[in-house]
């Protein structure tokens, strides 16, 4: 329990997904100009990062890594198909954005007409994809961490994204050089936003 | 009513524009935000930007091809999935090639190799313009864009690995100056990722200094 716990509060804190590895960036920038569809956006992450990384779990350790597909038979315990990891992921990440979104707009309409257009933006959202990709390259040993870890960043990106909004919604009454206005300091900010955020690193867990 | 059609130069006024608007005017970075997911996590230093950039140009240029090629016989409600998957295959070649040949290299950019395929700017150019447009110029287009998403890449690199580690492409050039001998001292804050950030909001801060069309006014 204590190392779900970790988990949890280090992908959310200390490995942020937007602050330490810019995943999620393009959809960040461009969502986050008022904090009602950022909220929107941030709880469909969440969604299906927690979604996608379990089953991505499972995949990898069942079919993908090295040695995985013993369980079918001794001749297969030398197979190694990592290298198809990449198409694989993205096809779970795709259809699952298309399952959830079938789903949520059957049994409940008011969050699908909330969620409703960012969801198809989702596909290609970096961070779903990272989420997976990370789980696989810091090889988490049974379903609970991964799905933990994929809640966690998911949690980390909603934080990063919403603190954003609302400093762009206050910062339009500030004087900010033109050339700078608009893009130029929301990079700024982040950046700052990064380097505070670098304050949690010294947390050992 | 001709039905001889006139040939275009391959490099008529306007494929050479949609090769040199994304460098500046049009940039995927700077102007169009696109592609900054991967961009930013491997510019600490020099090499694997330049790496970076390279296997993004590659990967653009040639789905930008298949995807123009295909782009009549894709159902387009399928097409994303079809787009996804073009671009995970080439991605995988560029992995592959990269932990083969350049094994130091492809360990320093771990997993942002595979994050190429949910590159923005890939998705968004074969979107916006492979899907629509003959093989050539969706070439040009994927080439000029990659370029221009490289170019900023490399400079941000480049700043970086130079103010954060004093060296460029590993040789140290500082040294070679002699600046630690007066006192200079590399600025560690350079090789953390938020620099990345604030570097590019002062690209973007420059670039548009100089083009005022490009100022987004408060809305």
């Amino acid at each position: 329990m204590q190392e779900l716990i970790n988990i949890f509060i280090k992908s959310i804190f200390i490995e942020n997904m937007i602050f330490a590895y810019f995943l999620g960036m393009c959809s960040y920038l461009a969502v986050s100009k008022t904090v009602k569809t950022s909220v929107g956006l941030g709880f469909a992450v969440i969604f299906v990062l927690g979604i996608t990384v379990p089953v991505d779990f499972l995949i990898n350790k069942y079919l993908l890594a090295d040695g995985a597909l013993a369980w079918i038979g001794p001749q297969f315990a030398n197979v190694d198909l990592s290298f198809l990891s990449f198409i694989i992921f993205i096809a779970v990440i795709a259809s699952m954005v298309q399952l959830v979104e079938m789903v949520i707009e059957k049994f409940s309409p008011t969050l699908y007409s909330s969620l409703g257009i960012f969801l198809p933006l989702i596909a290609v959202n970096c961070s779903i994809l990272g989420g997976s990709l990370f789980m696989q390259e810091r090889e988490y040993e049974g379903i609970a961490e991964a799905t933990v870890f994929g809640l966690g960043s998911g949690v980390g990106w909603f934080l990063a994204i919403v603190a954003i909004a609302a400093i762009r919604e206050k910062i339009r009454y500030s004087n900010v050089p033109k050339p700078l206005q608009g893009l130029g300091i929301t990079f700024i900010i982040t950046g700052l936003m990064g380097i505070a955020f670098m304050s949690f690193m010294g947390i050992d867990l | 009513m001709s039905d001889k059609k006139e040939r275009e130069p391959l490099f008529s006024v306007k494929n050479r524009k949609l090769l040199s608007t994304p460098l500046n005017k049009e940039n995927p970075i700077t102007v169009q935000v696109l592609g900054i997911c991967s961009a930013l996590a491997i510019t600490v230093k020099l090499e694997p930007s330049v790496v970076m950039a390279l296997s993004v140009v590659a990967v653009m240029g040639v789905s930008n091809v298949v995807i123009s090629v295909l782009r009549k016989a894709i159902p387009p409600r399928i097409r994303i999935i079809v787009q996804l998957t073009v671009i995970a295959s080439l991605v995988v070649l560029v992995d592959e090639v990269l932990s083969a040949f350049m094994y130091d290299v492809s360990k320093q950019l771990s997993v942002f190799v595979g994050l190429i395929i949910t590159n923005c700017i890939i998705m968004g150019r074969l979107e916006a313009f492979a899907s629509s447009n003959k093989a050539w110029p969706s070439f040009l287009d994927g080439i000029g864009n990659a370029a221009g998403y490289g170019w900023i890449l490399i400079v941000v690199g480049f700043f970086r690995e130079l103010l954060g580690s004093g060296e460029v492409w590993g040789y140290p050039v500082m040294e070679w100056i002699g600046l630690y001998d007066i006192g200079y001292k590399d600025n560690g804050l350079m090789i953390l990722p938020p620099m990345a950030l604030i570097i590019v909001g002062v690209i973007i801060w420059i670039q548009r200094a100089k083009n005022r069309d490009l100022i987004e006014e408060n809305q």
